[in-house]
């Protein structure tokens, strides 16, 4: 008997299914290719497999559907604009930019979609407690804000390092009625905050839904997760269709767990003619060792509960990541991601903290947008992208960045960045 | 054994028969290698044999341990700082198997995957080691350690909870070797004023669904509720109360005769366990 044999004798499990083709049908978990999966404490299993049921009978449910696209309507803010950019596009090779606006939904970035879904789900489960896990602040503040209007209790994880460089942020879910904890264990950061949230889970699984905040975790949050940020995506295809009559060339976002790619990547899976790319935080350089660039500079493992890339020694211990912007500062990512970039349906390439900065800067002088530091990655990304076109004579290329979010939070770090408070910087 | 797993004998289950003869559940320990060094924790293991343990179970140090509590993630913090590596369990595991007890390495599943599971499987049966208990990794995923654990004769401990449906309880059950790992409590280790009433309730229903042995863990810190475990479960495990005295003691050999004495209060209670 060969081990697989033995193996599903011992289970009475079916054998793994092949991946077969990438497209928008093929990912719906557990299993995107070899990734993803359950690499969980056998007591989160349970809450899984109810949370799983729950959010197949609501995908089924039109009630479901209604409820939250009237949400959207009406709370936050959909269907997001696109704005095109054209003096920004001049620093792009003359291409022409087009920006998804998830800046301007309520709470600041795409986080609000997937929380307003999963708050619906938690009512329809029962139960009457939230936590979460929060790097930037931009998801401990969208839950903290879906726990309000839901009338439920709400505790946000949040790394002790985050915590200080994100201080406005933790105010704001405070002020929203959250308990705002800081981790203090291991490199104090998100990745410390998701397994502090886990162990809160793990404790409380019967009280408790875990509001998990991208497209990583166990089966069912990468599949589900993506679908909730799938809208951004749907619309963005037919607006760009609506505006310049044919699909965009590229679509560019940031990715660090990866749920705003994910969400505008979605709906271009089956458009062969689109190349998705993913813009991952370089830090001070991939060579350098200090970054979260896990695609460009991780291996294949387990965190977090699925089998994805990431960033880890010789021993399987993870690396702490090192980037400017705290939403992006996560060695792992999504196993869809890892699934499209093996598979190389998408693309992904390391950004330093300094290219950000520069097209952080470039909007801001040039649009009159100040975009989220995560969102300046792909912005970055799309001045390269451009340059690269402009250079093989494609001038008409059309970009699609996700601005998957507004650049308030991180008013001080720019601030710090470009030296403005001092007499040097406010000329 | 049920299943298809009969054929491999195993150390733990044969350790887990001699103490059921003698009338009594057993004391299975666990501590970190590399606590507060390798040495140190070798060192500290063998005196918990000597002083009464029956099964000895080795943590791999980790960078992200989800099930553990804040005692053992500063234990385990500090020995990554010290920069213990994996192969370093691999000299702990052949040191404290000489003493003769069973030796389960207790790890979380990417440390595995990144030595390779067959590579590990193998090292760890050559160092002597009976087995792995995998606190993240449940059956559904463990295709590939069923099969290695098979070709090299280990013992395959996976974990139950208080939330597991009779389903899993079941098909764990099938996929373990050695003992399943009863959670006495929703929750990470740690000492606690009480074991959970679920845990009596727990290894009746695991045994029901098929588990010839099963050993309870998570909050057992006293001679009491080793006394109490020890009636109805078929061993009792502790962690967070054996890891203690080594975290609180200022020199190696204070912290391993305040663990030998821990040991020895433990070891009394599951022998006065069944009257």
């Amino acid at each position: 008997m060969t081990g697989r044999e033995q193996a599903a004798q011992h289970l009475a499990e079916p054998e793994p299914v092949e991946p077969g083709p990438v497209t928008s049908e093929a990912g719906f978990g557990p299993y995107f290719g070899d990734f993803g999966g359950r690499f969980v404490p056998e007591a989160l299993i349970e809450a899984l497999d109810e949370l799983d049921t729950e959010y197949s009978k609501a995908k089924a449910d039109p009630a479901f559907a209604d409820e939250l696209l009237r949400l959207h309507r009406t709370y936050t803010g959909r269907p997001s604009i696109i704005t095109e950019v054209p003096r920004f596009a001049e620093h792009c090779g003359g291409v022409r930019v087009i920006l998804k606006r998830e800046d301007l939904n309520h709470t600041g970035s795409h986080k609000i979609n997937n929380v307003l879904g999963q708050a619906l789900l938690t009512k329809r489960l029962g139960k009457k407690r939230v936590i979460a896990e929060t790097g930037a602040g931009q998801h401990g503040v969208a839950t903290a804000t879906a726990a309000a209007l839901f009338d439920l209790d709400c505790t946000i994880y949040m790394g002790e390092e985050d915590t200080r460089r994100q201080a406005l942020n933790v105010a704001r879910m405070r002020l929203l009625g959250a308990t705002v904890v800081p981790v203090t264990t291991g490199s104090r950061t998100l990745k410390d905050a998701i397994n502090e949230a886990l162990r809160d889970w793990v404790t409380n699984v019967g009280t408790t839904n875990y509001v998990f905040g991208t497209v990583a975790g166990p089966h069912p949050f990468p599949a589900m997760v993506r679908d909730l940020q799938r809208i951004i995506g749907v619309e963005a295809r037919q607006q760009v269709l609506d505006l310049t009559g044919r699909l965009p060339d590229v679509v560019a976002a940031c990715v660090g767990g990866g749920s705003n790619a994910i969400g505008i990547f979605h709906a271009f899976l089956d458009d062969a003619s689109v190349r998705l790319v993913g813009l991952e935080a370089g830090g001070d350089g991939v060579d350098t060792g200090r970054h979260a660039a896990t695609l460009t500079g991780g291996a294949p493992g387990v965190l977090h509960g699925a089998r994805s890339y990431l960033l880890q020694d010789e021993d399987g211990q993870t690396i702490e990541s090192h980037s400017i912007s705290a939403g992006l500062d996560y060695p792992g990512v999504g196993p869809e991601h890892s699934w499209l970039a093996t598979t190389g349906r998408a693309e992904y390439r390391p950004i330093t903290d300094a290219q950000a900065m520069e097209a952080f800067r470039l909007l801001c002088r040039t649009e009159g947008i100040i975009p989220a530091i995560e969102s300046s990655h792909a912005l970055a990304g799309a001045m390269q992208l451009g340059r690269e076109a402009a250079a093989e004579g494609r001038t008409d290329e059309v970009l699609l960045v996700n601005l998957s979010g507004r650049g308030d939070k991180d008013v001080e770090t720019a601030a710090s960045w470009f030296s403005l408070l001092d007499e040097e910087g406010s000329r | 054994m049920t299943g298809t797993s009969h054929e491999v004998a195993s150390r733990t289950a044969a350790t887990l028969d001699r103490t059921a003869a003698e009338g009594r559940a057993a004391l299975v320990g666990y501590l970190p290698v590399g606590f507060p060094d390798v040495d140190a924790s070798i060192e500290a293991a063998r005196a918990m044999v000597d002083a009464g343990v029956d099964v000895v179970e080795l943590g791999v140090p980790y960078s992200d341990p989800v099930m553990d509590g804040p005692l053992i993630q500063r234990a385990v913090e500090h020995a990554l700082a010290g920069g213990v590596r994996v192969r370093d369990t691999l000299r702990a595991v052949e040191a404290v198997a000489a003493t003769g007890a069973p030796v389960l390495v207790m790890t979380y599943w990417n440390p595995v995957v990144r030595y390779g599971v067959e590579a590990f499987a193998r090292d760890i049966a050559a160092a002597g080691g009976a087995g792995l208990i995998t606190p993240d990794l449940i059956p559904d995923e463990a295709g590939e350690w069923l099969e290695a654990s098979d070709r090299h004769g280990l013992d395959r401990v996976f974990l139950v909870a208080p939330s597991s449906t009779t389903e899993r309880l079941s098909l764990t059950a099938r996929a373990a070797r050695g003992f399943v790992y009863a959670a006495s409590t929703m929750g990470v280790t740690g000492t606690r004023a009480s074991v959970g009433a679920d845990a009596e309730r727990l290894v009746a229903d695991t045994r029901r669904g098929g588990a010839e042995r099963v050993c309870v863990g998570l909050g057992v810190s006293t001679a009491e509720q080793a006394a109490e475990v020890g009636r109805y479960a078929d061993g009792v495990i502790v962690g967070s109360a054996f890891v203690r005295p080594l975290v609180e003691a200022s020199t190696a050999a204070e912290g391993r005769d305040g663990l030998a004495e821990v040991v020895r209060d433990l070891a009394e209670g599951v022998r006065t366990a069944r009257g």
